[in-house]
């Protein structure tokens, strides 16, 4: 993973943020903010935020990529070129493709899909602003988008990234955390039975620890759990 | 069908949500939405919801303006903002639409360019204004202009820091000397309207988007839809302009 | 704040699966019926299921639908009933007479553009039938339509058509309401029934809709 730091990442079990180890950013999400879509949602973890959109079910074309018993589920992740500081160029890079086939995978086993034959649904993240862990909070919009649109799901997908620092485990790890980090982990699940869909990790770590961070982010997962159940609620309580 | 419905109701100087022919709908504006952008706007009129940010990045100048600093606007139809966009590189719609807010900065000389000019020849600011759209529900132009200005008026440029960029330093703020405002006047039979919606706009004879600065002076014009606009009608879809502008200004 | 219905979520458990079997919108697993759709739940003596409050059409047979015709074949016509399948209305199903269908064209009875009140006759998979055999059904004229969310269409008609009585008297307009969330409407107060509607559509979940509506047409 990422540079060296000459400082230290953490001092007096406060991280660069001030927050402790195990604590999240401010967490905010509001679920309909795409009138076109079919559902959508905008969930910010810190100065992260990723805005999902939900078109379909709809029909597929061409007709050649219909599956005769299901229906399909494309994903596109894409960061606003205005996200970073330095100016991305629009137009999907390596990184980007990838973000969304893992984004497709996490979300999948969500989803119930034999009722709509030869269609597609289509899932739109845009990172409007990157401050580490945008494919966790890509994901967890996502998940309010599937919702909002009405589509059948077994369980909601929580997302949520751990790593370690210094010498130390951390959850929600942001942009300067995540280049200077010993490892990074980015999760998904399915809370109701803690089913893990989404699993990435870069850096190096002994297996206890990965252990570890993956066991802090399904416990931390909860609280991001419950921050969705109230944002669907939210739009129908107003 | 509904089209039929909606021309029928423009024809008679109606419209489907009740506003007047030359009425806007509600305008929001939010500005320094995106932290880490350089200058950002958020601007929504009903429910047409676009976001500009603005990167400053150093580049070399063209070479037959050396001393001026470069604007670069680029505009993406984002599958998120409407069930017909697909993904993939900008298309005709896309680049017009960065193009005309373009020339509407350009051409009112909104940025003092030449102070944005470092070493003559080698080196200047370049502003990258990228138009991100967010929801569409028609008159895209008018509210990525507004959100273009709106977003320039807050851009603050980051210090220099032995000729390298610091953007955690961001001081002094762009260099503006003008404000250009876009007011895209639609044409129905013998009917002029402000700000169609995506309904709207699919029935439209033609457009006319016209840039105005704030002594009322035209900075850029252009005319879209297939059918042609006789030189009356051209006269008095650019005076509904003028005057629309005004309303608009006043937001900013 | 409005009092609204219990809304239930995806992956939330309703209920023990050996007292009360999985109706719609549910699944079972794991000795739990589980919600698959954010929306309202219900129970009957037997069934726990659930009313989604988003979502797209899916046809079901003997459903009434709105349609608009997209396309002319040789034997019947393309219909797009606001679902993620295109349905087919043929021929046999929407003309009594005989028809010569080598001399004869269909346009005659319907074409590109038209709208129709038809009723889902058949669904395999994404192949959709339609029907005109049955007596509600027909060509609709001069009219508008809009549309809402399907799930809401039960709400717009209200117990025994209570709702949409409402708004077509207040409105002195003629309105069909069709399964998959299409609604045509012709008449004078087309502009002020098309308001409720939407307020309906919005507003579906709160308790006490019909006061609103009866409101919002008196002013």
């Amino acid at each position: 993973m990422g540079m060296k730091s000459k400082e230290k990442m953490i001092v007096e079990g406060k991280r660069l943020d001030g927050r402790t180890p195990d604590e999240i950013r401010e967490i905010e999400m509001k679920v309909g903010v795409i009138p076109n879509a079919n559902g959508s949602a905008r969930v910010s973890f810190g100065r992260t935020t990723a805005v999902a959109a939900v078109y379909g079910p709809r029909i597929l074309h061409p007709r050649r990529l219909q599956e005769p018993d299901t229906a399909i589920i494309r994903c596109r992740y894409n960061m606003a070129p205005f996200s970073v500081d330095e100016r991305i160029r629009p137009g999907s890079s390596r990184r980007e493709k990838e973000i969304s086939k893992v984004t497709r995978l996490a979300l999948e086993p969500a989803l119930f899909l034999e009722k709509y034959p030869e269609t597609v649904i289509d899932i739109y993240i845009e990172i409007i602003q990157a401050d580490g862990s945008t494919r966790v909070t890509g994901i967890n919009a996502a998940s309010l988008a599937l919702a909002d649109a009405g589509a059948p799901m077994r369980d909601l997908v929580v997302g949520l990234a751990g790593g370690k620092l210094d010498d130390t485990i951390i959850i929600d790890l942001c942009g300067k955390e995540d280049n200077y980090s010993v490892a990074d982990i980015p999760i998904a699940f399915l809370p109701r039975k803690n089913e893990i869909t989404l699993l990435q990790m870069d850096g190096q770590l002994n297996p206890d620890e990965v252990k570890t961070i993956v066991k802090n982010v399904l416990n931390a997962g909860k609280k991001v759990y419950e921050k969705q159940k109230e944002a669907l609620k939210k739009k129908y309580h107003k | 069908m509904r089209h039929d419905y909606v021309l029928k109701l423009l024809e008679s100087g109606e419209r489907l949500d009740g506003r007047k022919l030359d009425e806007f709908r509600d305008i929001k504006i939010e500005v320094d939405t995106i932290e880490r952008a350089e200058g950002s706007a958020r601007v929504k009129i009903g429910k047409t919801d676009i976001i500009v940010g603005i990167k400053m990045d150093l580049g070399e100048p063209f070479p037959d303006v050396p001393n001026q600093g470069m604007l670069r606007t680029g505009a993406e139809f984002s599958p998120i903002a409407s069930p017909e966009f697909n993904p993939g590189p900008p298309g005709e719609d896309a680049t017009e639409l960065a193009r005309v807010v373009d020339r509407g900065i350009r051409e009112s000389e909104c940025i003092d360019l030449e102070k944005l000019c470092l070493k003559p020849g080698e080196q200047v600011w370049t502003m990258f204004v990228d138009i991100h759209m967010m929801n569409h529900d028609g008159n895209l132009i008018d509210v990525s202009a507004l959100a273009a200005v709106a977003a320039l008026m807050r851009t603050k440029m980051p210090e220099l820091e032995d000729g390298k960029i610091n953007r955690e330093k961001l001081k002094e703020k762009l260099p503006i000397k003008h404000i250009p405002i876009t007011v895209t006047v639609g044409k129905i039979s013998d009917k002029f309207l402000i700000d169609p919606t995506k309904e709207e706009e699919q029935v439209l004879d033609s457009k006319l988007m016209v840039a105005v600065m704030e002594d009322g002076k035209i900075c850029a014009m252009q005319k879209s839809g297939d059918q042609g606009l006789s030189e009356e009608e051209t006269s008095r879809m650019i005076d509904l302009a003028i005057k629309k502008s005004k309303e608009i200004r006043k937001l900013l | 704040m409005t009092e609204v219905r219990k809304i239930v979520l995806p992956g939330e458990v309703l209920g023990d699966s050996k007292e009360k079997k999985s109706g719609y919108g549910t699944f079972e697993e794991e000795g739990g019926v589980i919600s698959k759709f954010i929306g309202i739940p219900k129970e009957t003596h037997d069934y726990i299921s659930v009313i989604p409050l988003s979502g797209v059409y899916t046809p079901k047979r003997q459903d009434k639908v709105i349609g608009f015709i997209t396309g002319v074949e040789r034997v019947g016509w393309v219909v797009d009933i606001n679902s993620p399948w295109l349905a087919f209305l043929p021929v046999s199903e929407a003309v009594d007479e005989f028809i010569d269908l080598k001399k004869t064209d269909i346009t005659r009875f319907y074409d590109v553009k038209d709208v129709i009140y038809a009723q889902v006759d058949n669904v395999k998979r994404g192949d959709i039938k339609l029907t005109m055999n049955t007596p509600v059904a027909r060509k609709l004229r001069d009219g508008i339509t809009v549309k809402i969310a399907p799930s809401k269409v039960p709400r717009l008609i209200g117990k025994e058509g209570s709702m949409i009585n409402i708004i077509k008297d207040k409105t002195n307009t003629v309105i069909r309401v069709g399964q998959n969330g299409v609604v045509w409407l012709s008449g004078e107060g087309v502009k002020k029934a098309i308001k409720a509607i939407k307020m309906v559509d919005e507003k579906s979940h709160i308790i006490g809709l019909t006061n609103e509506i009866t409101k919002l047409l008196s002013d």
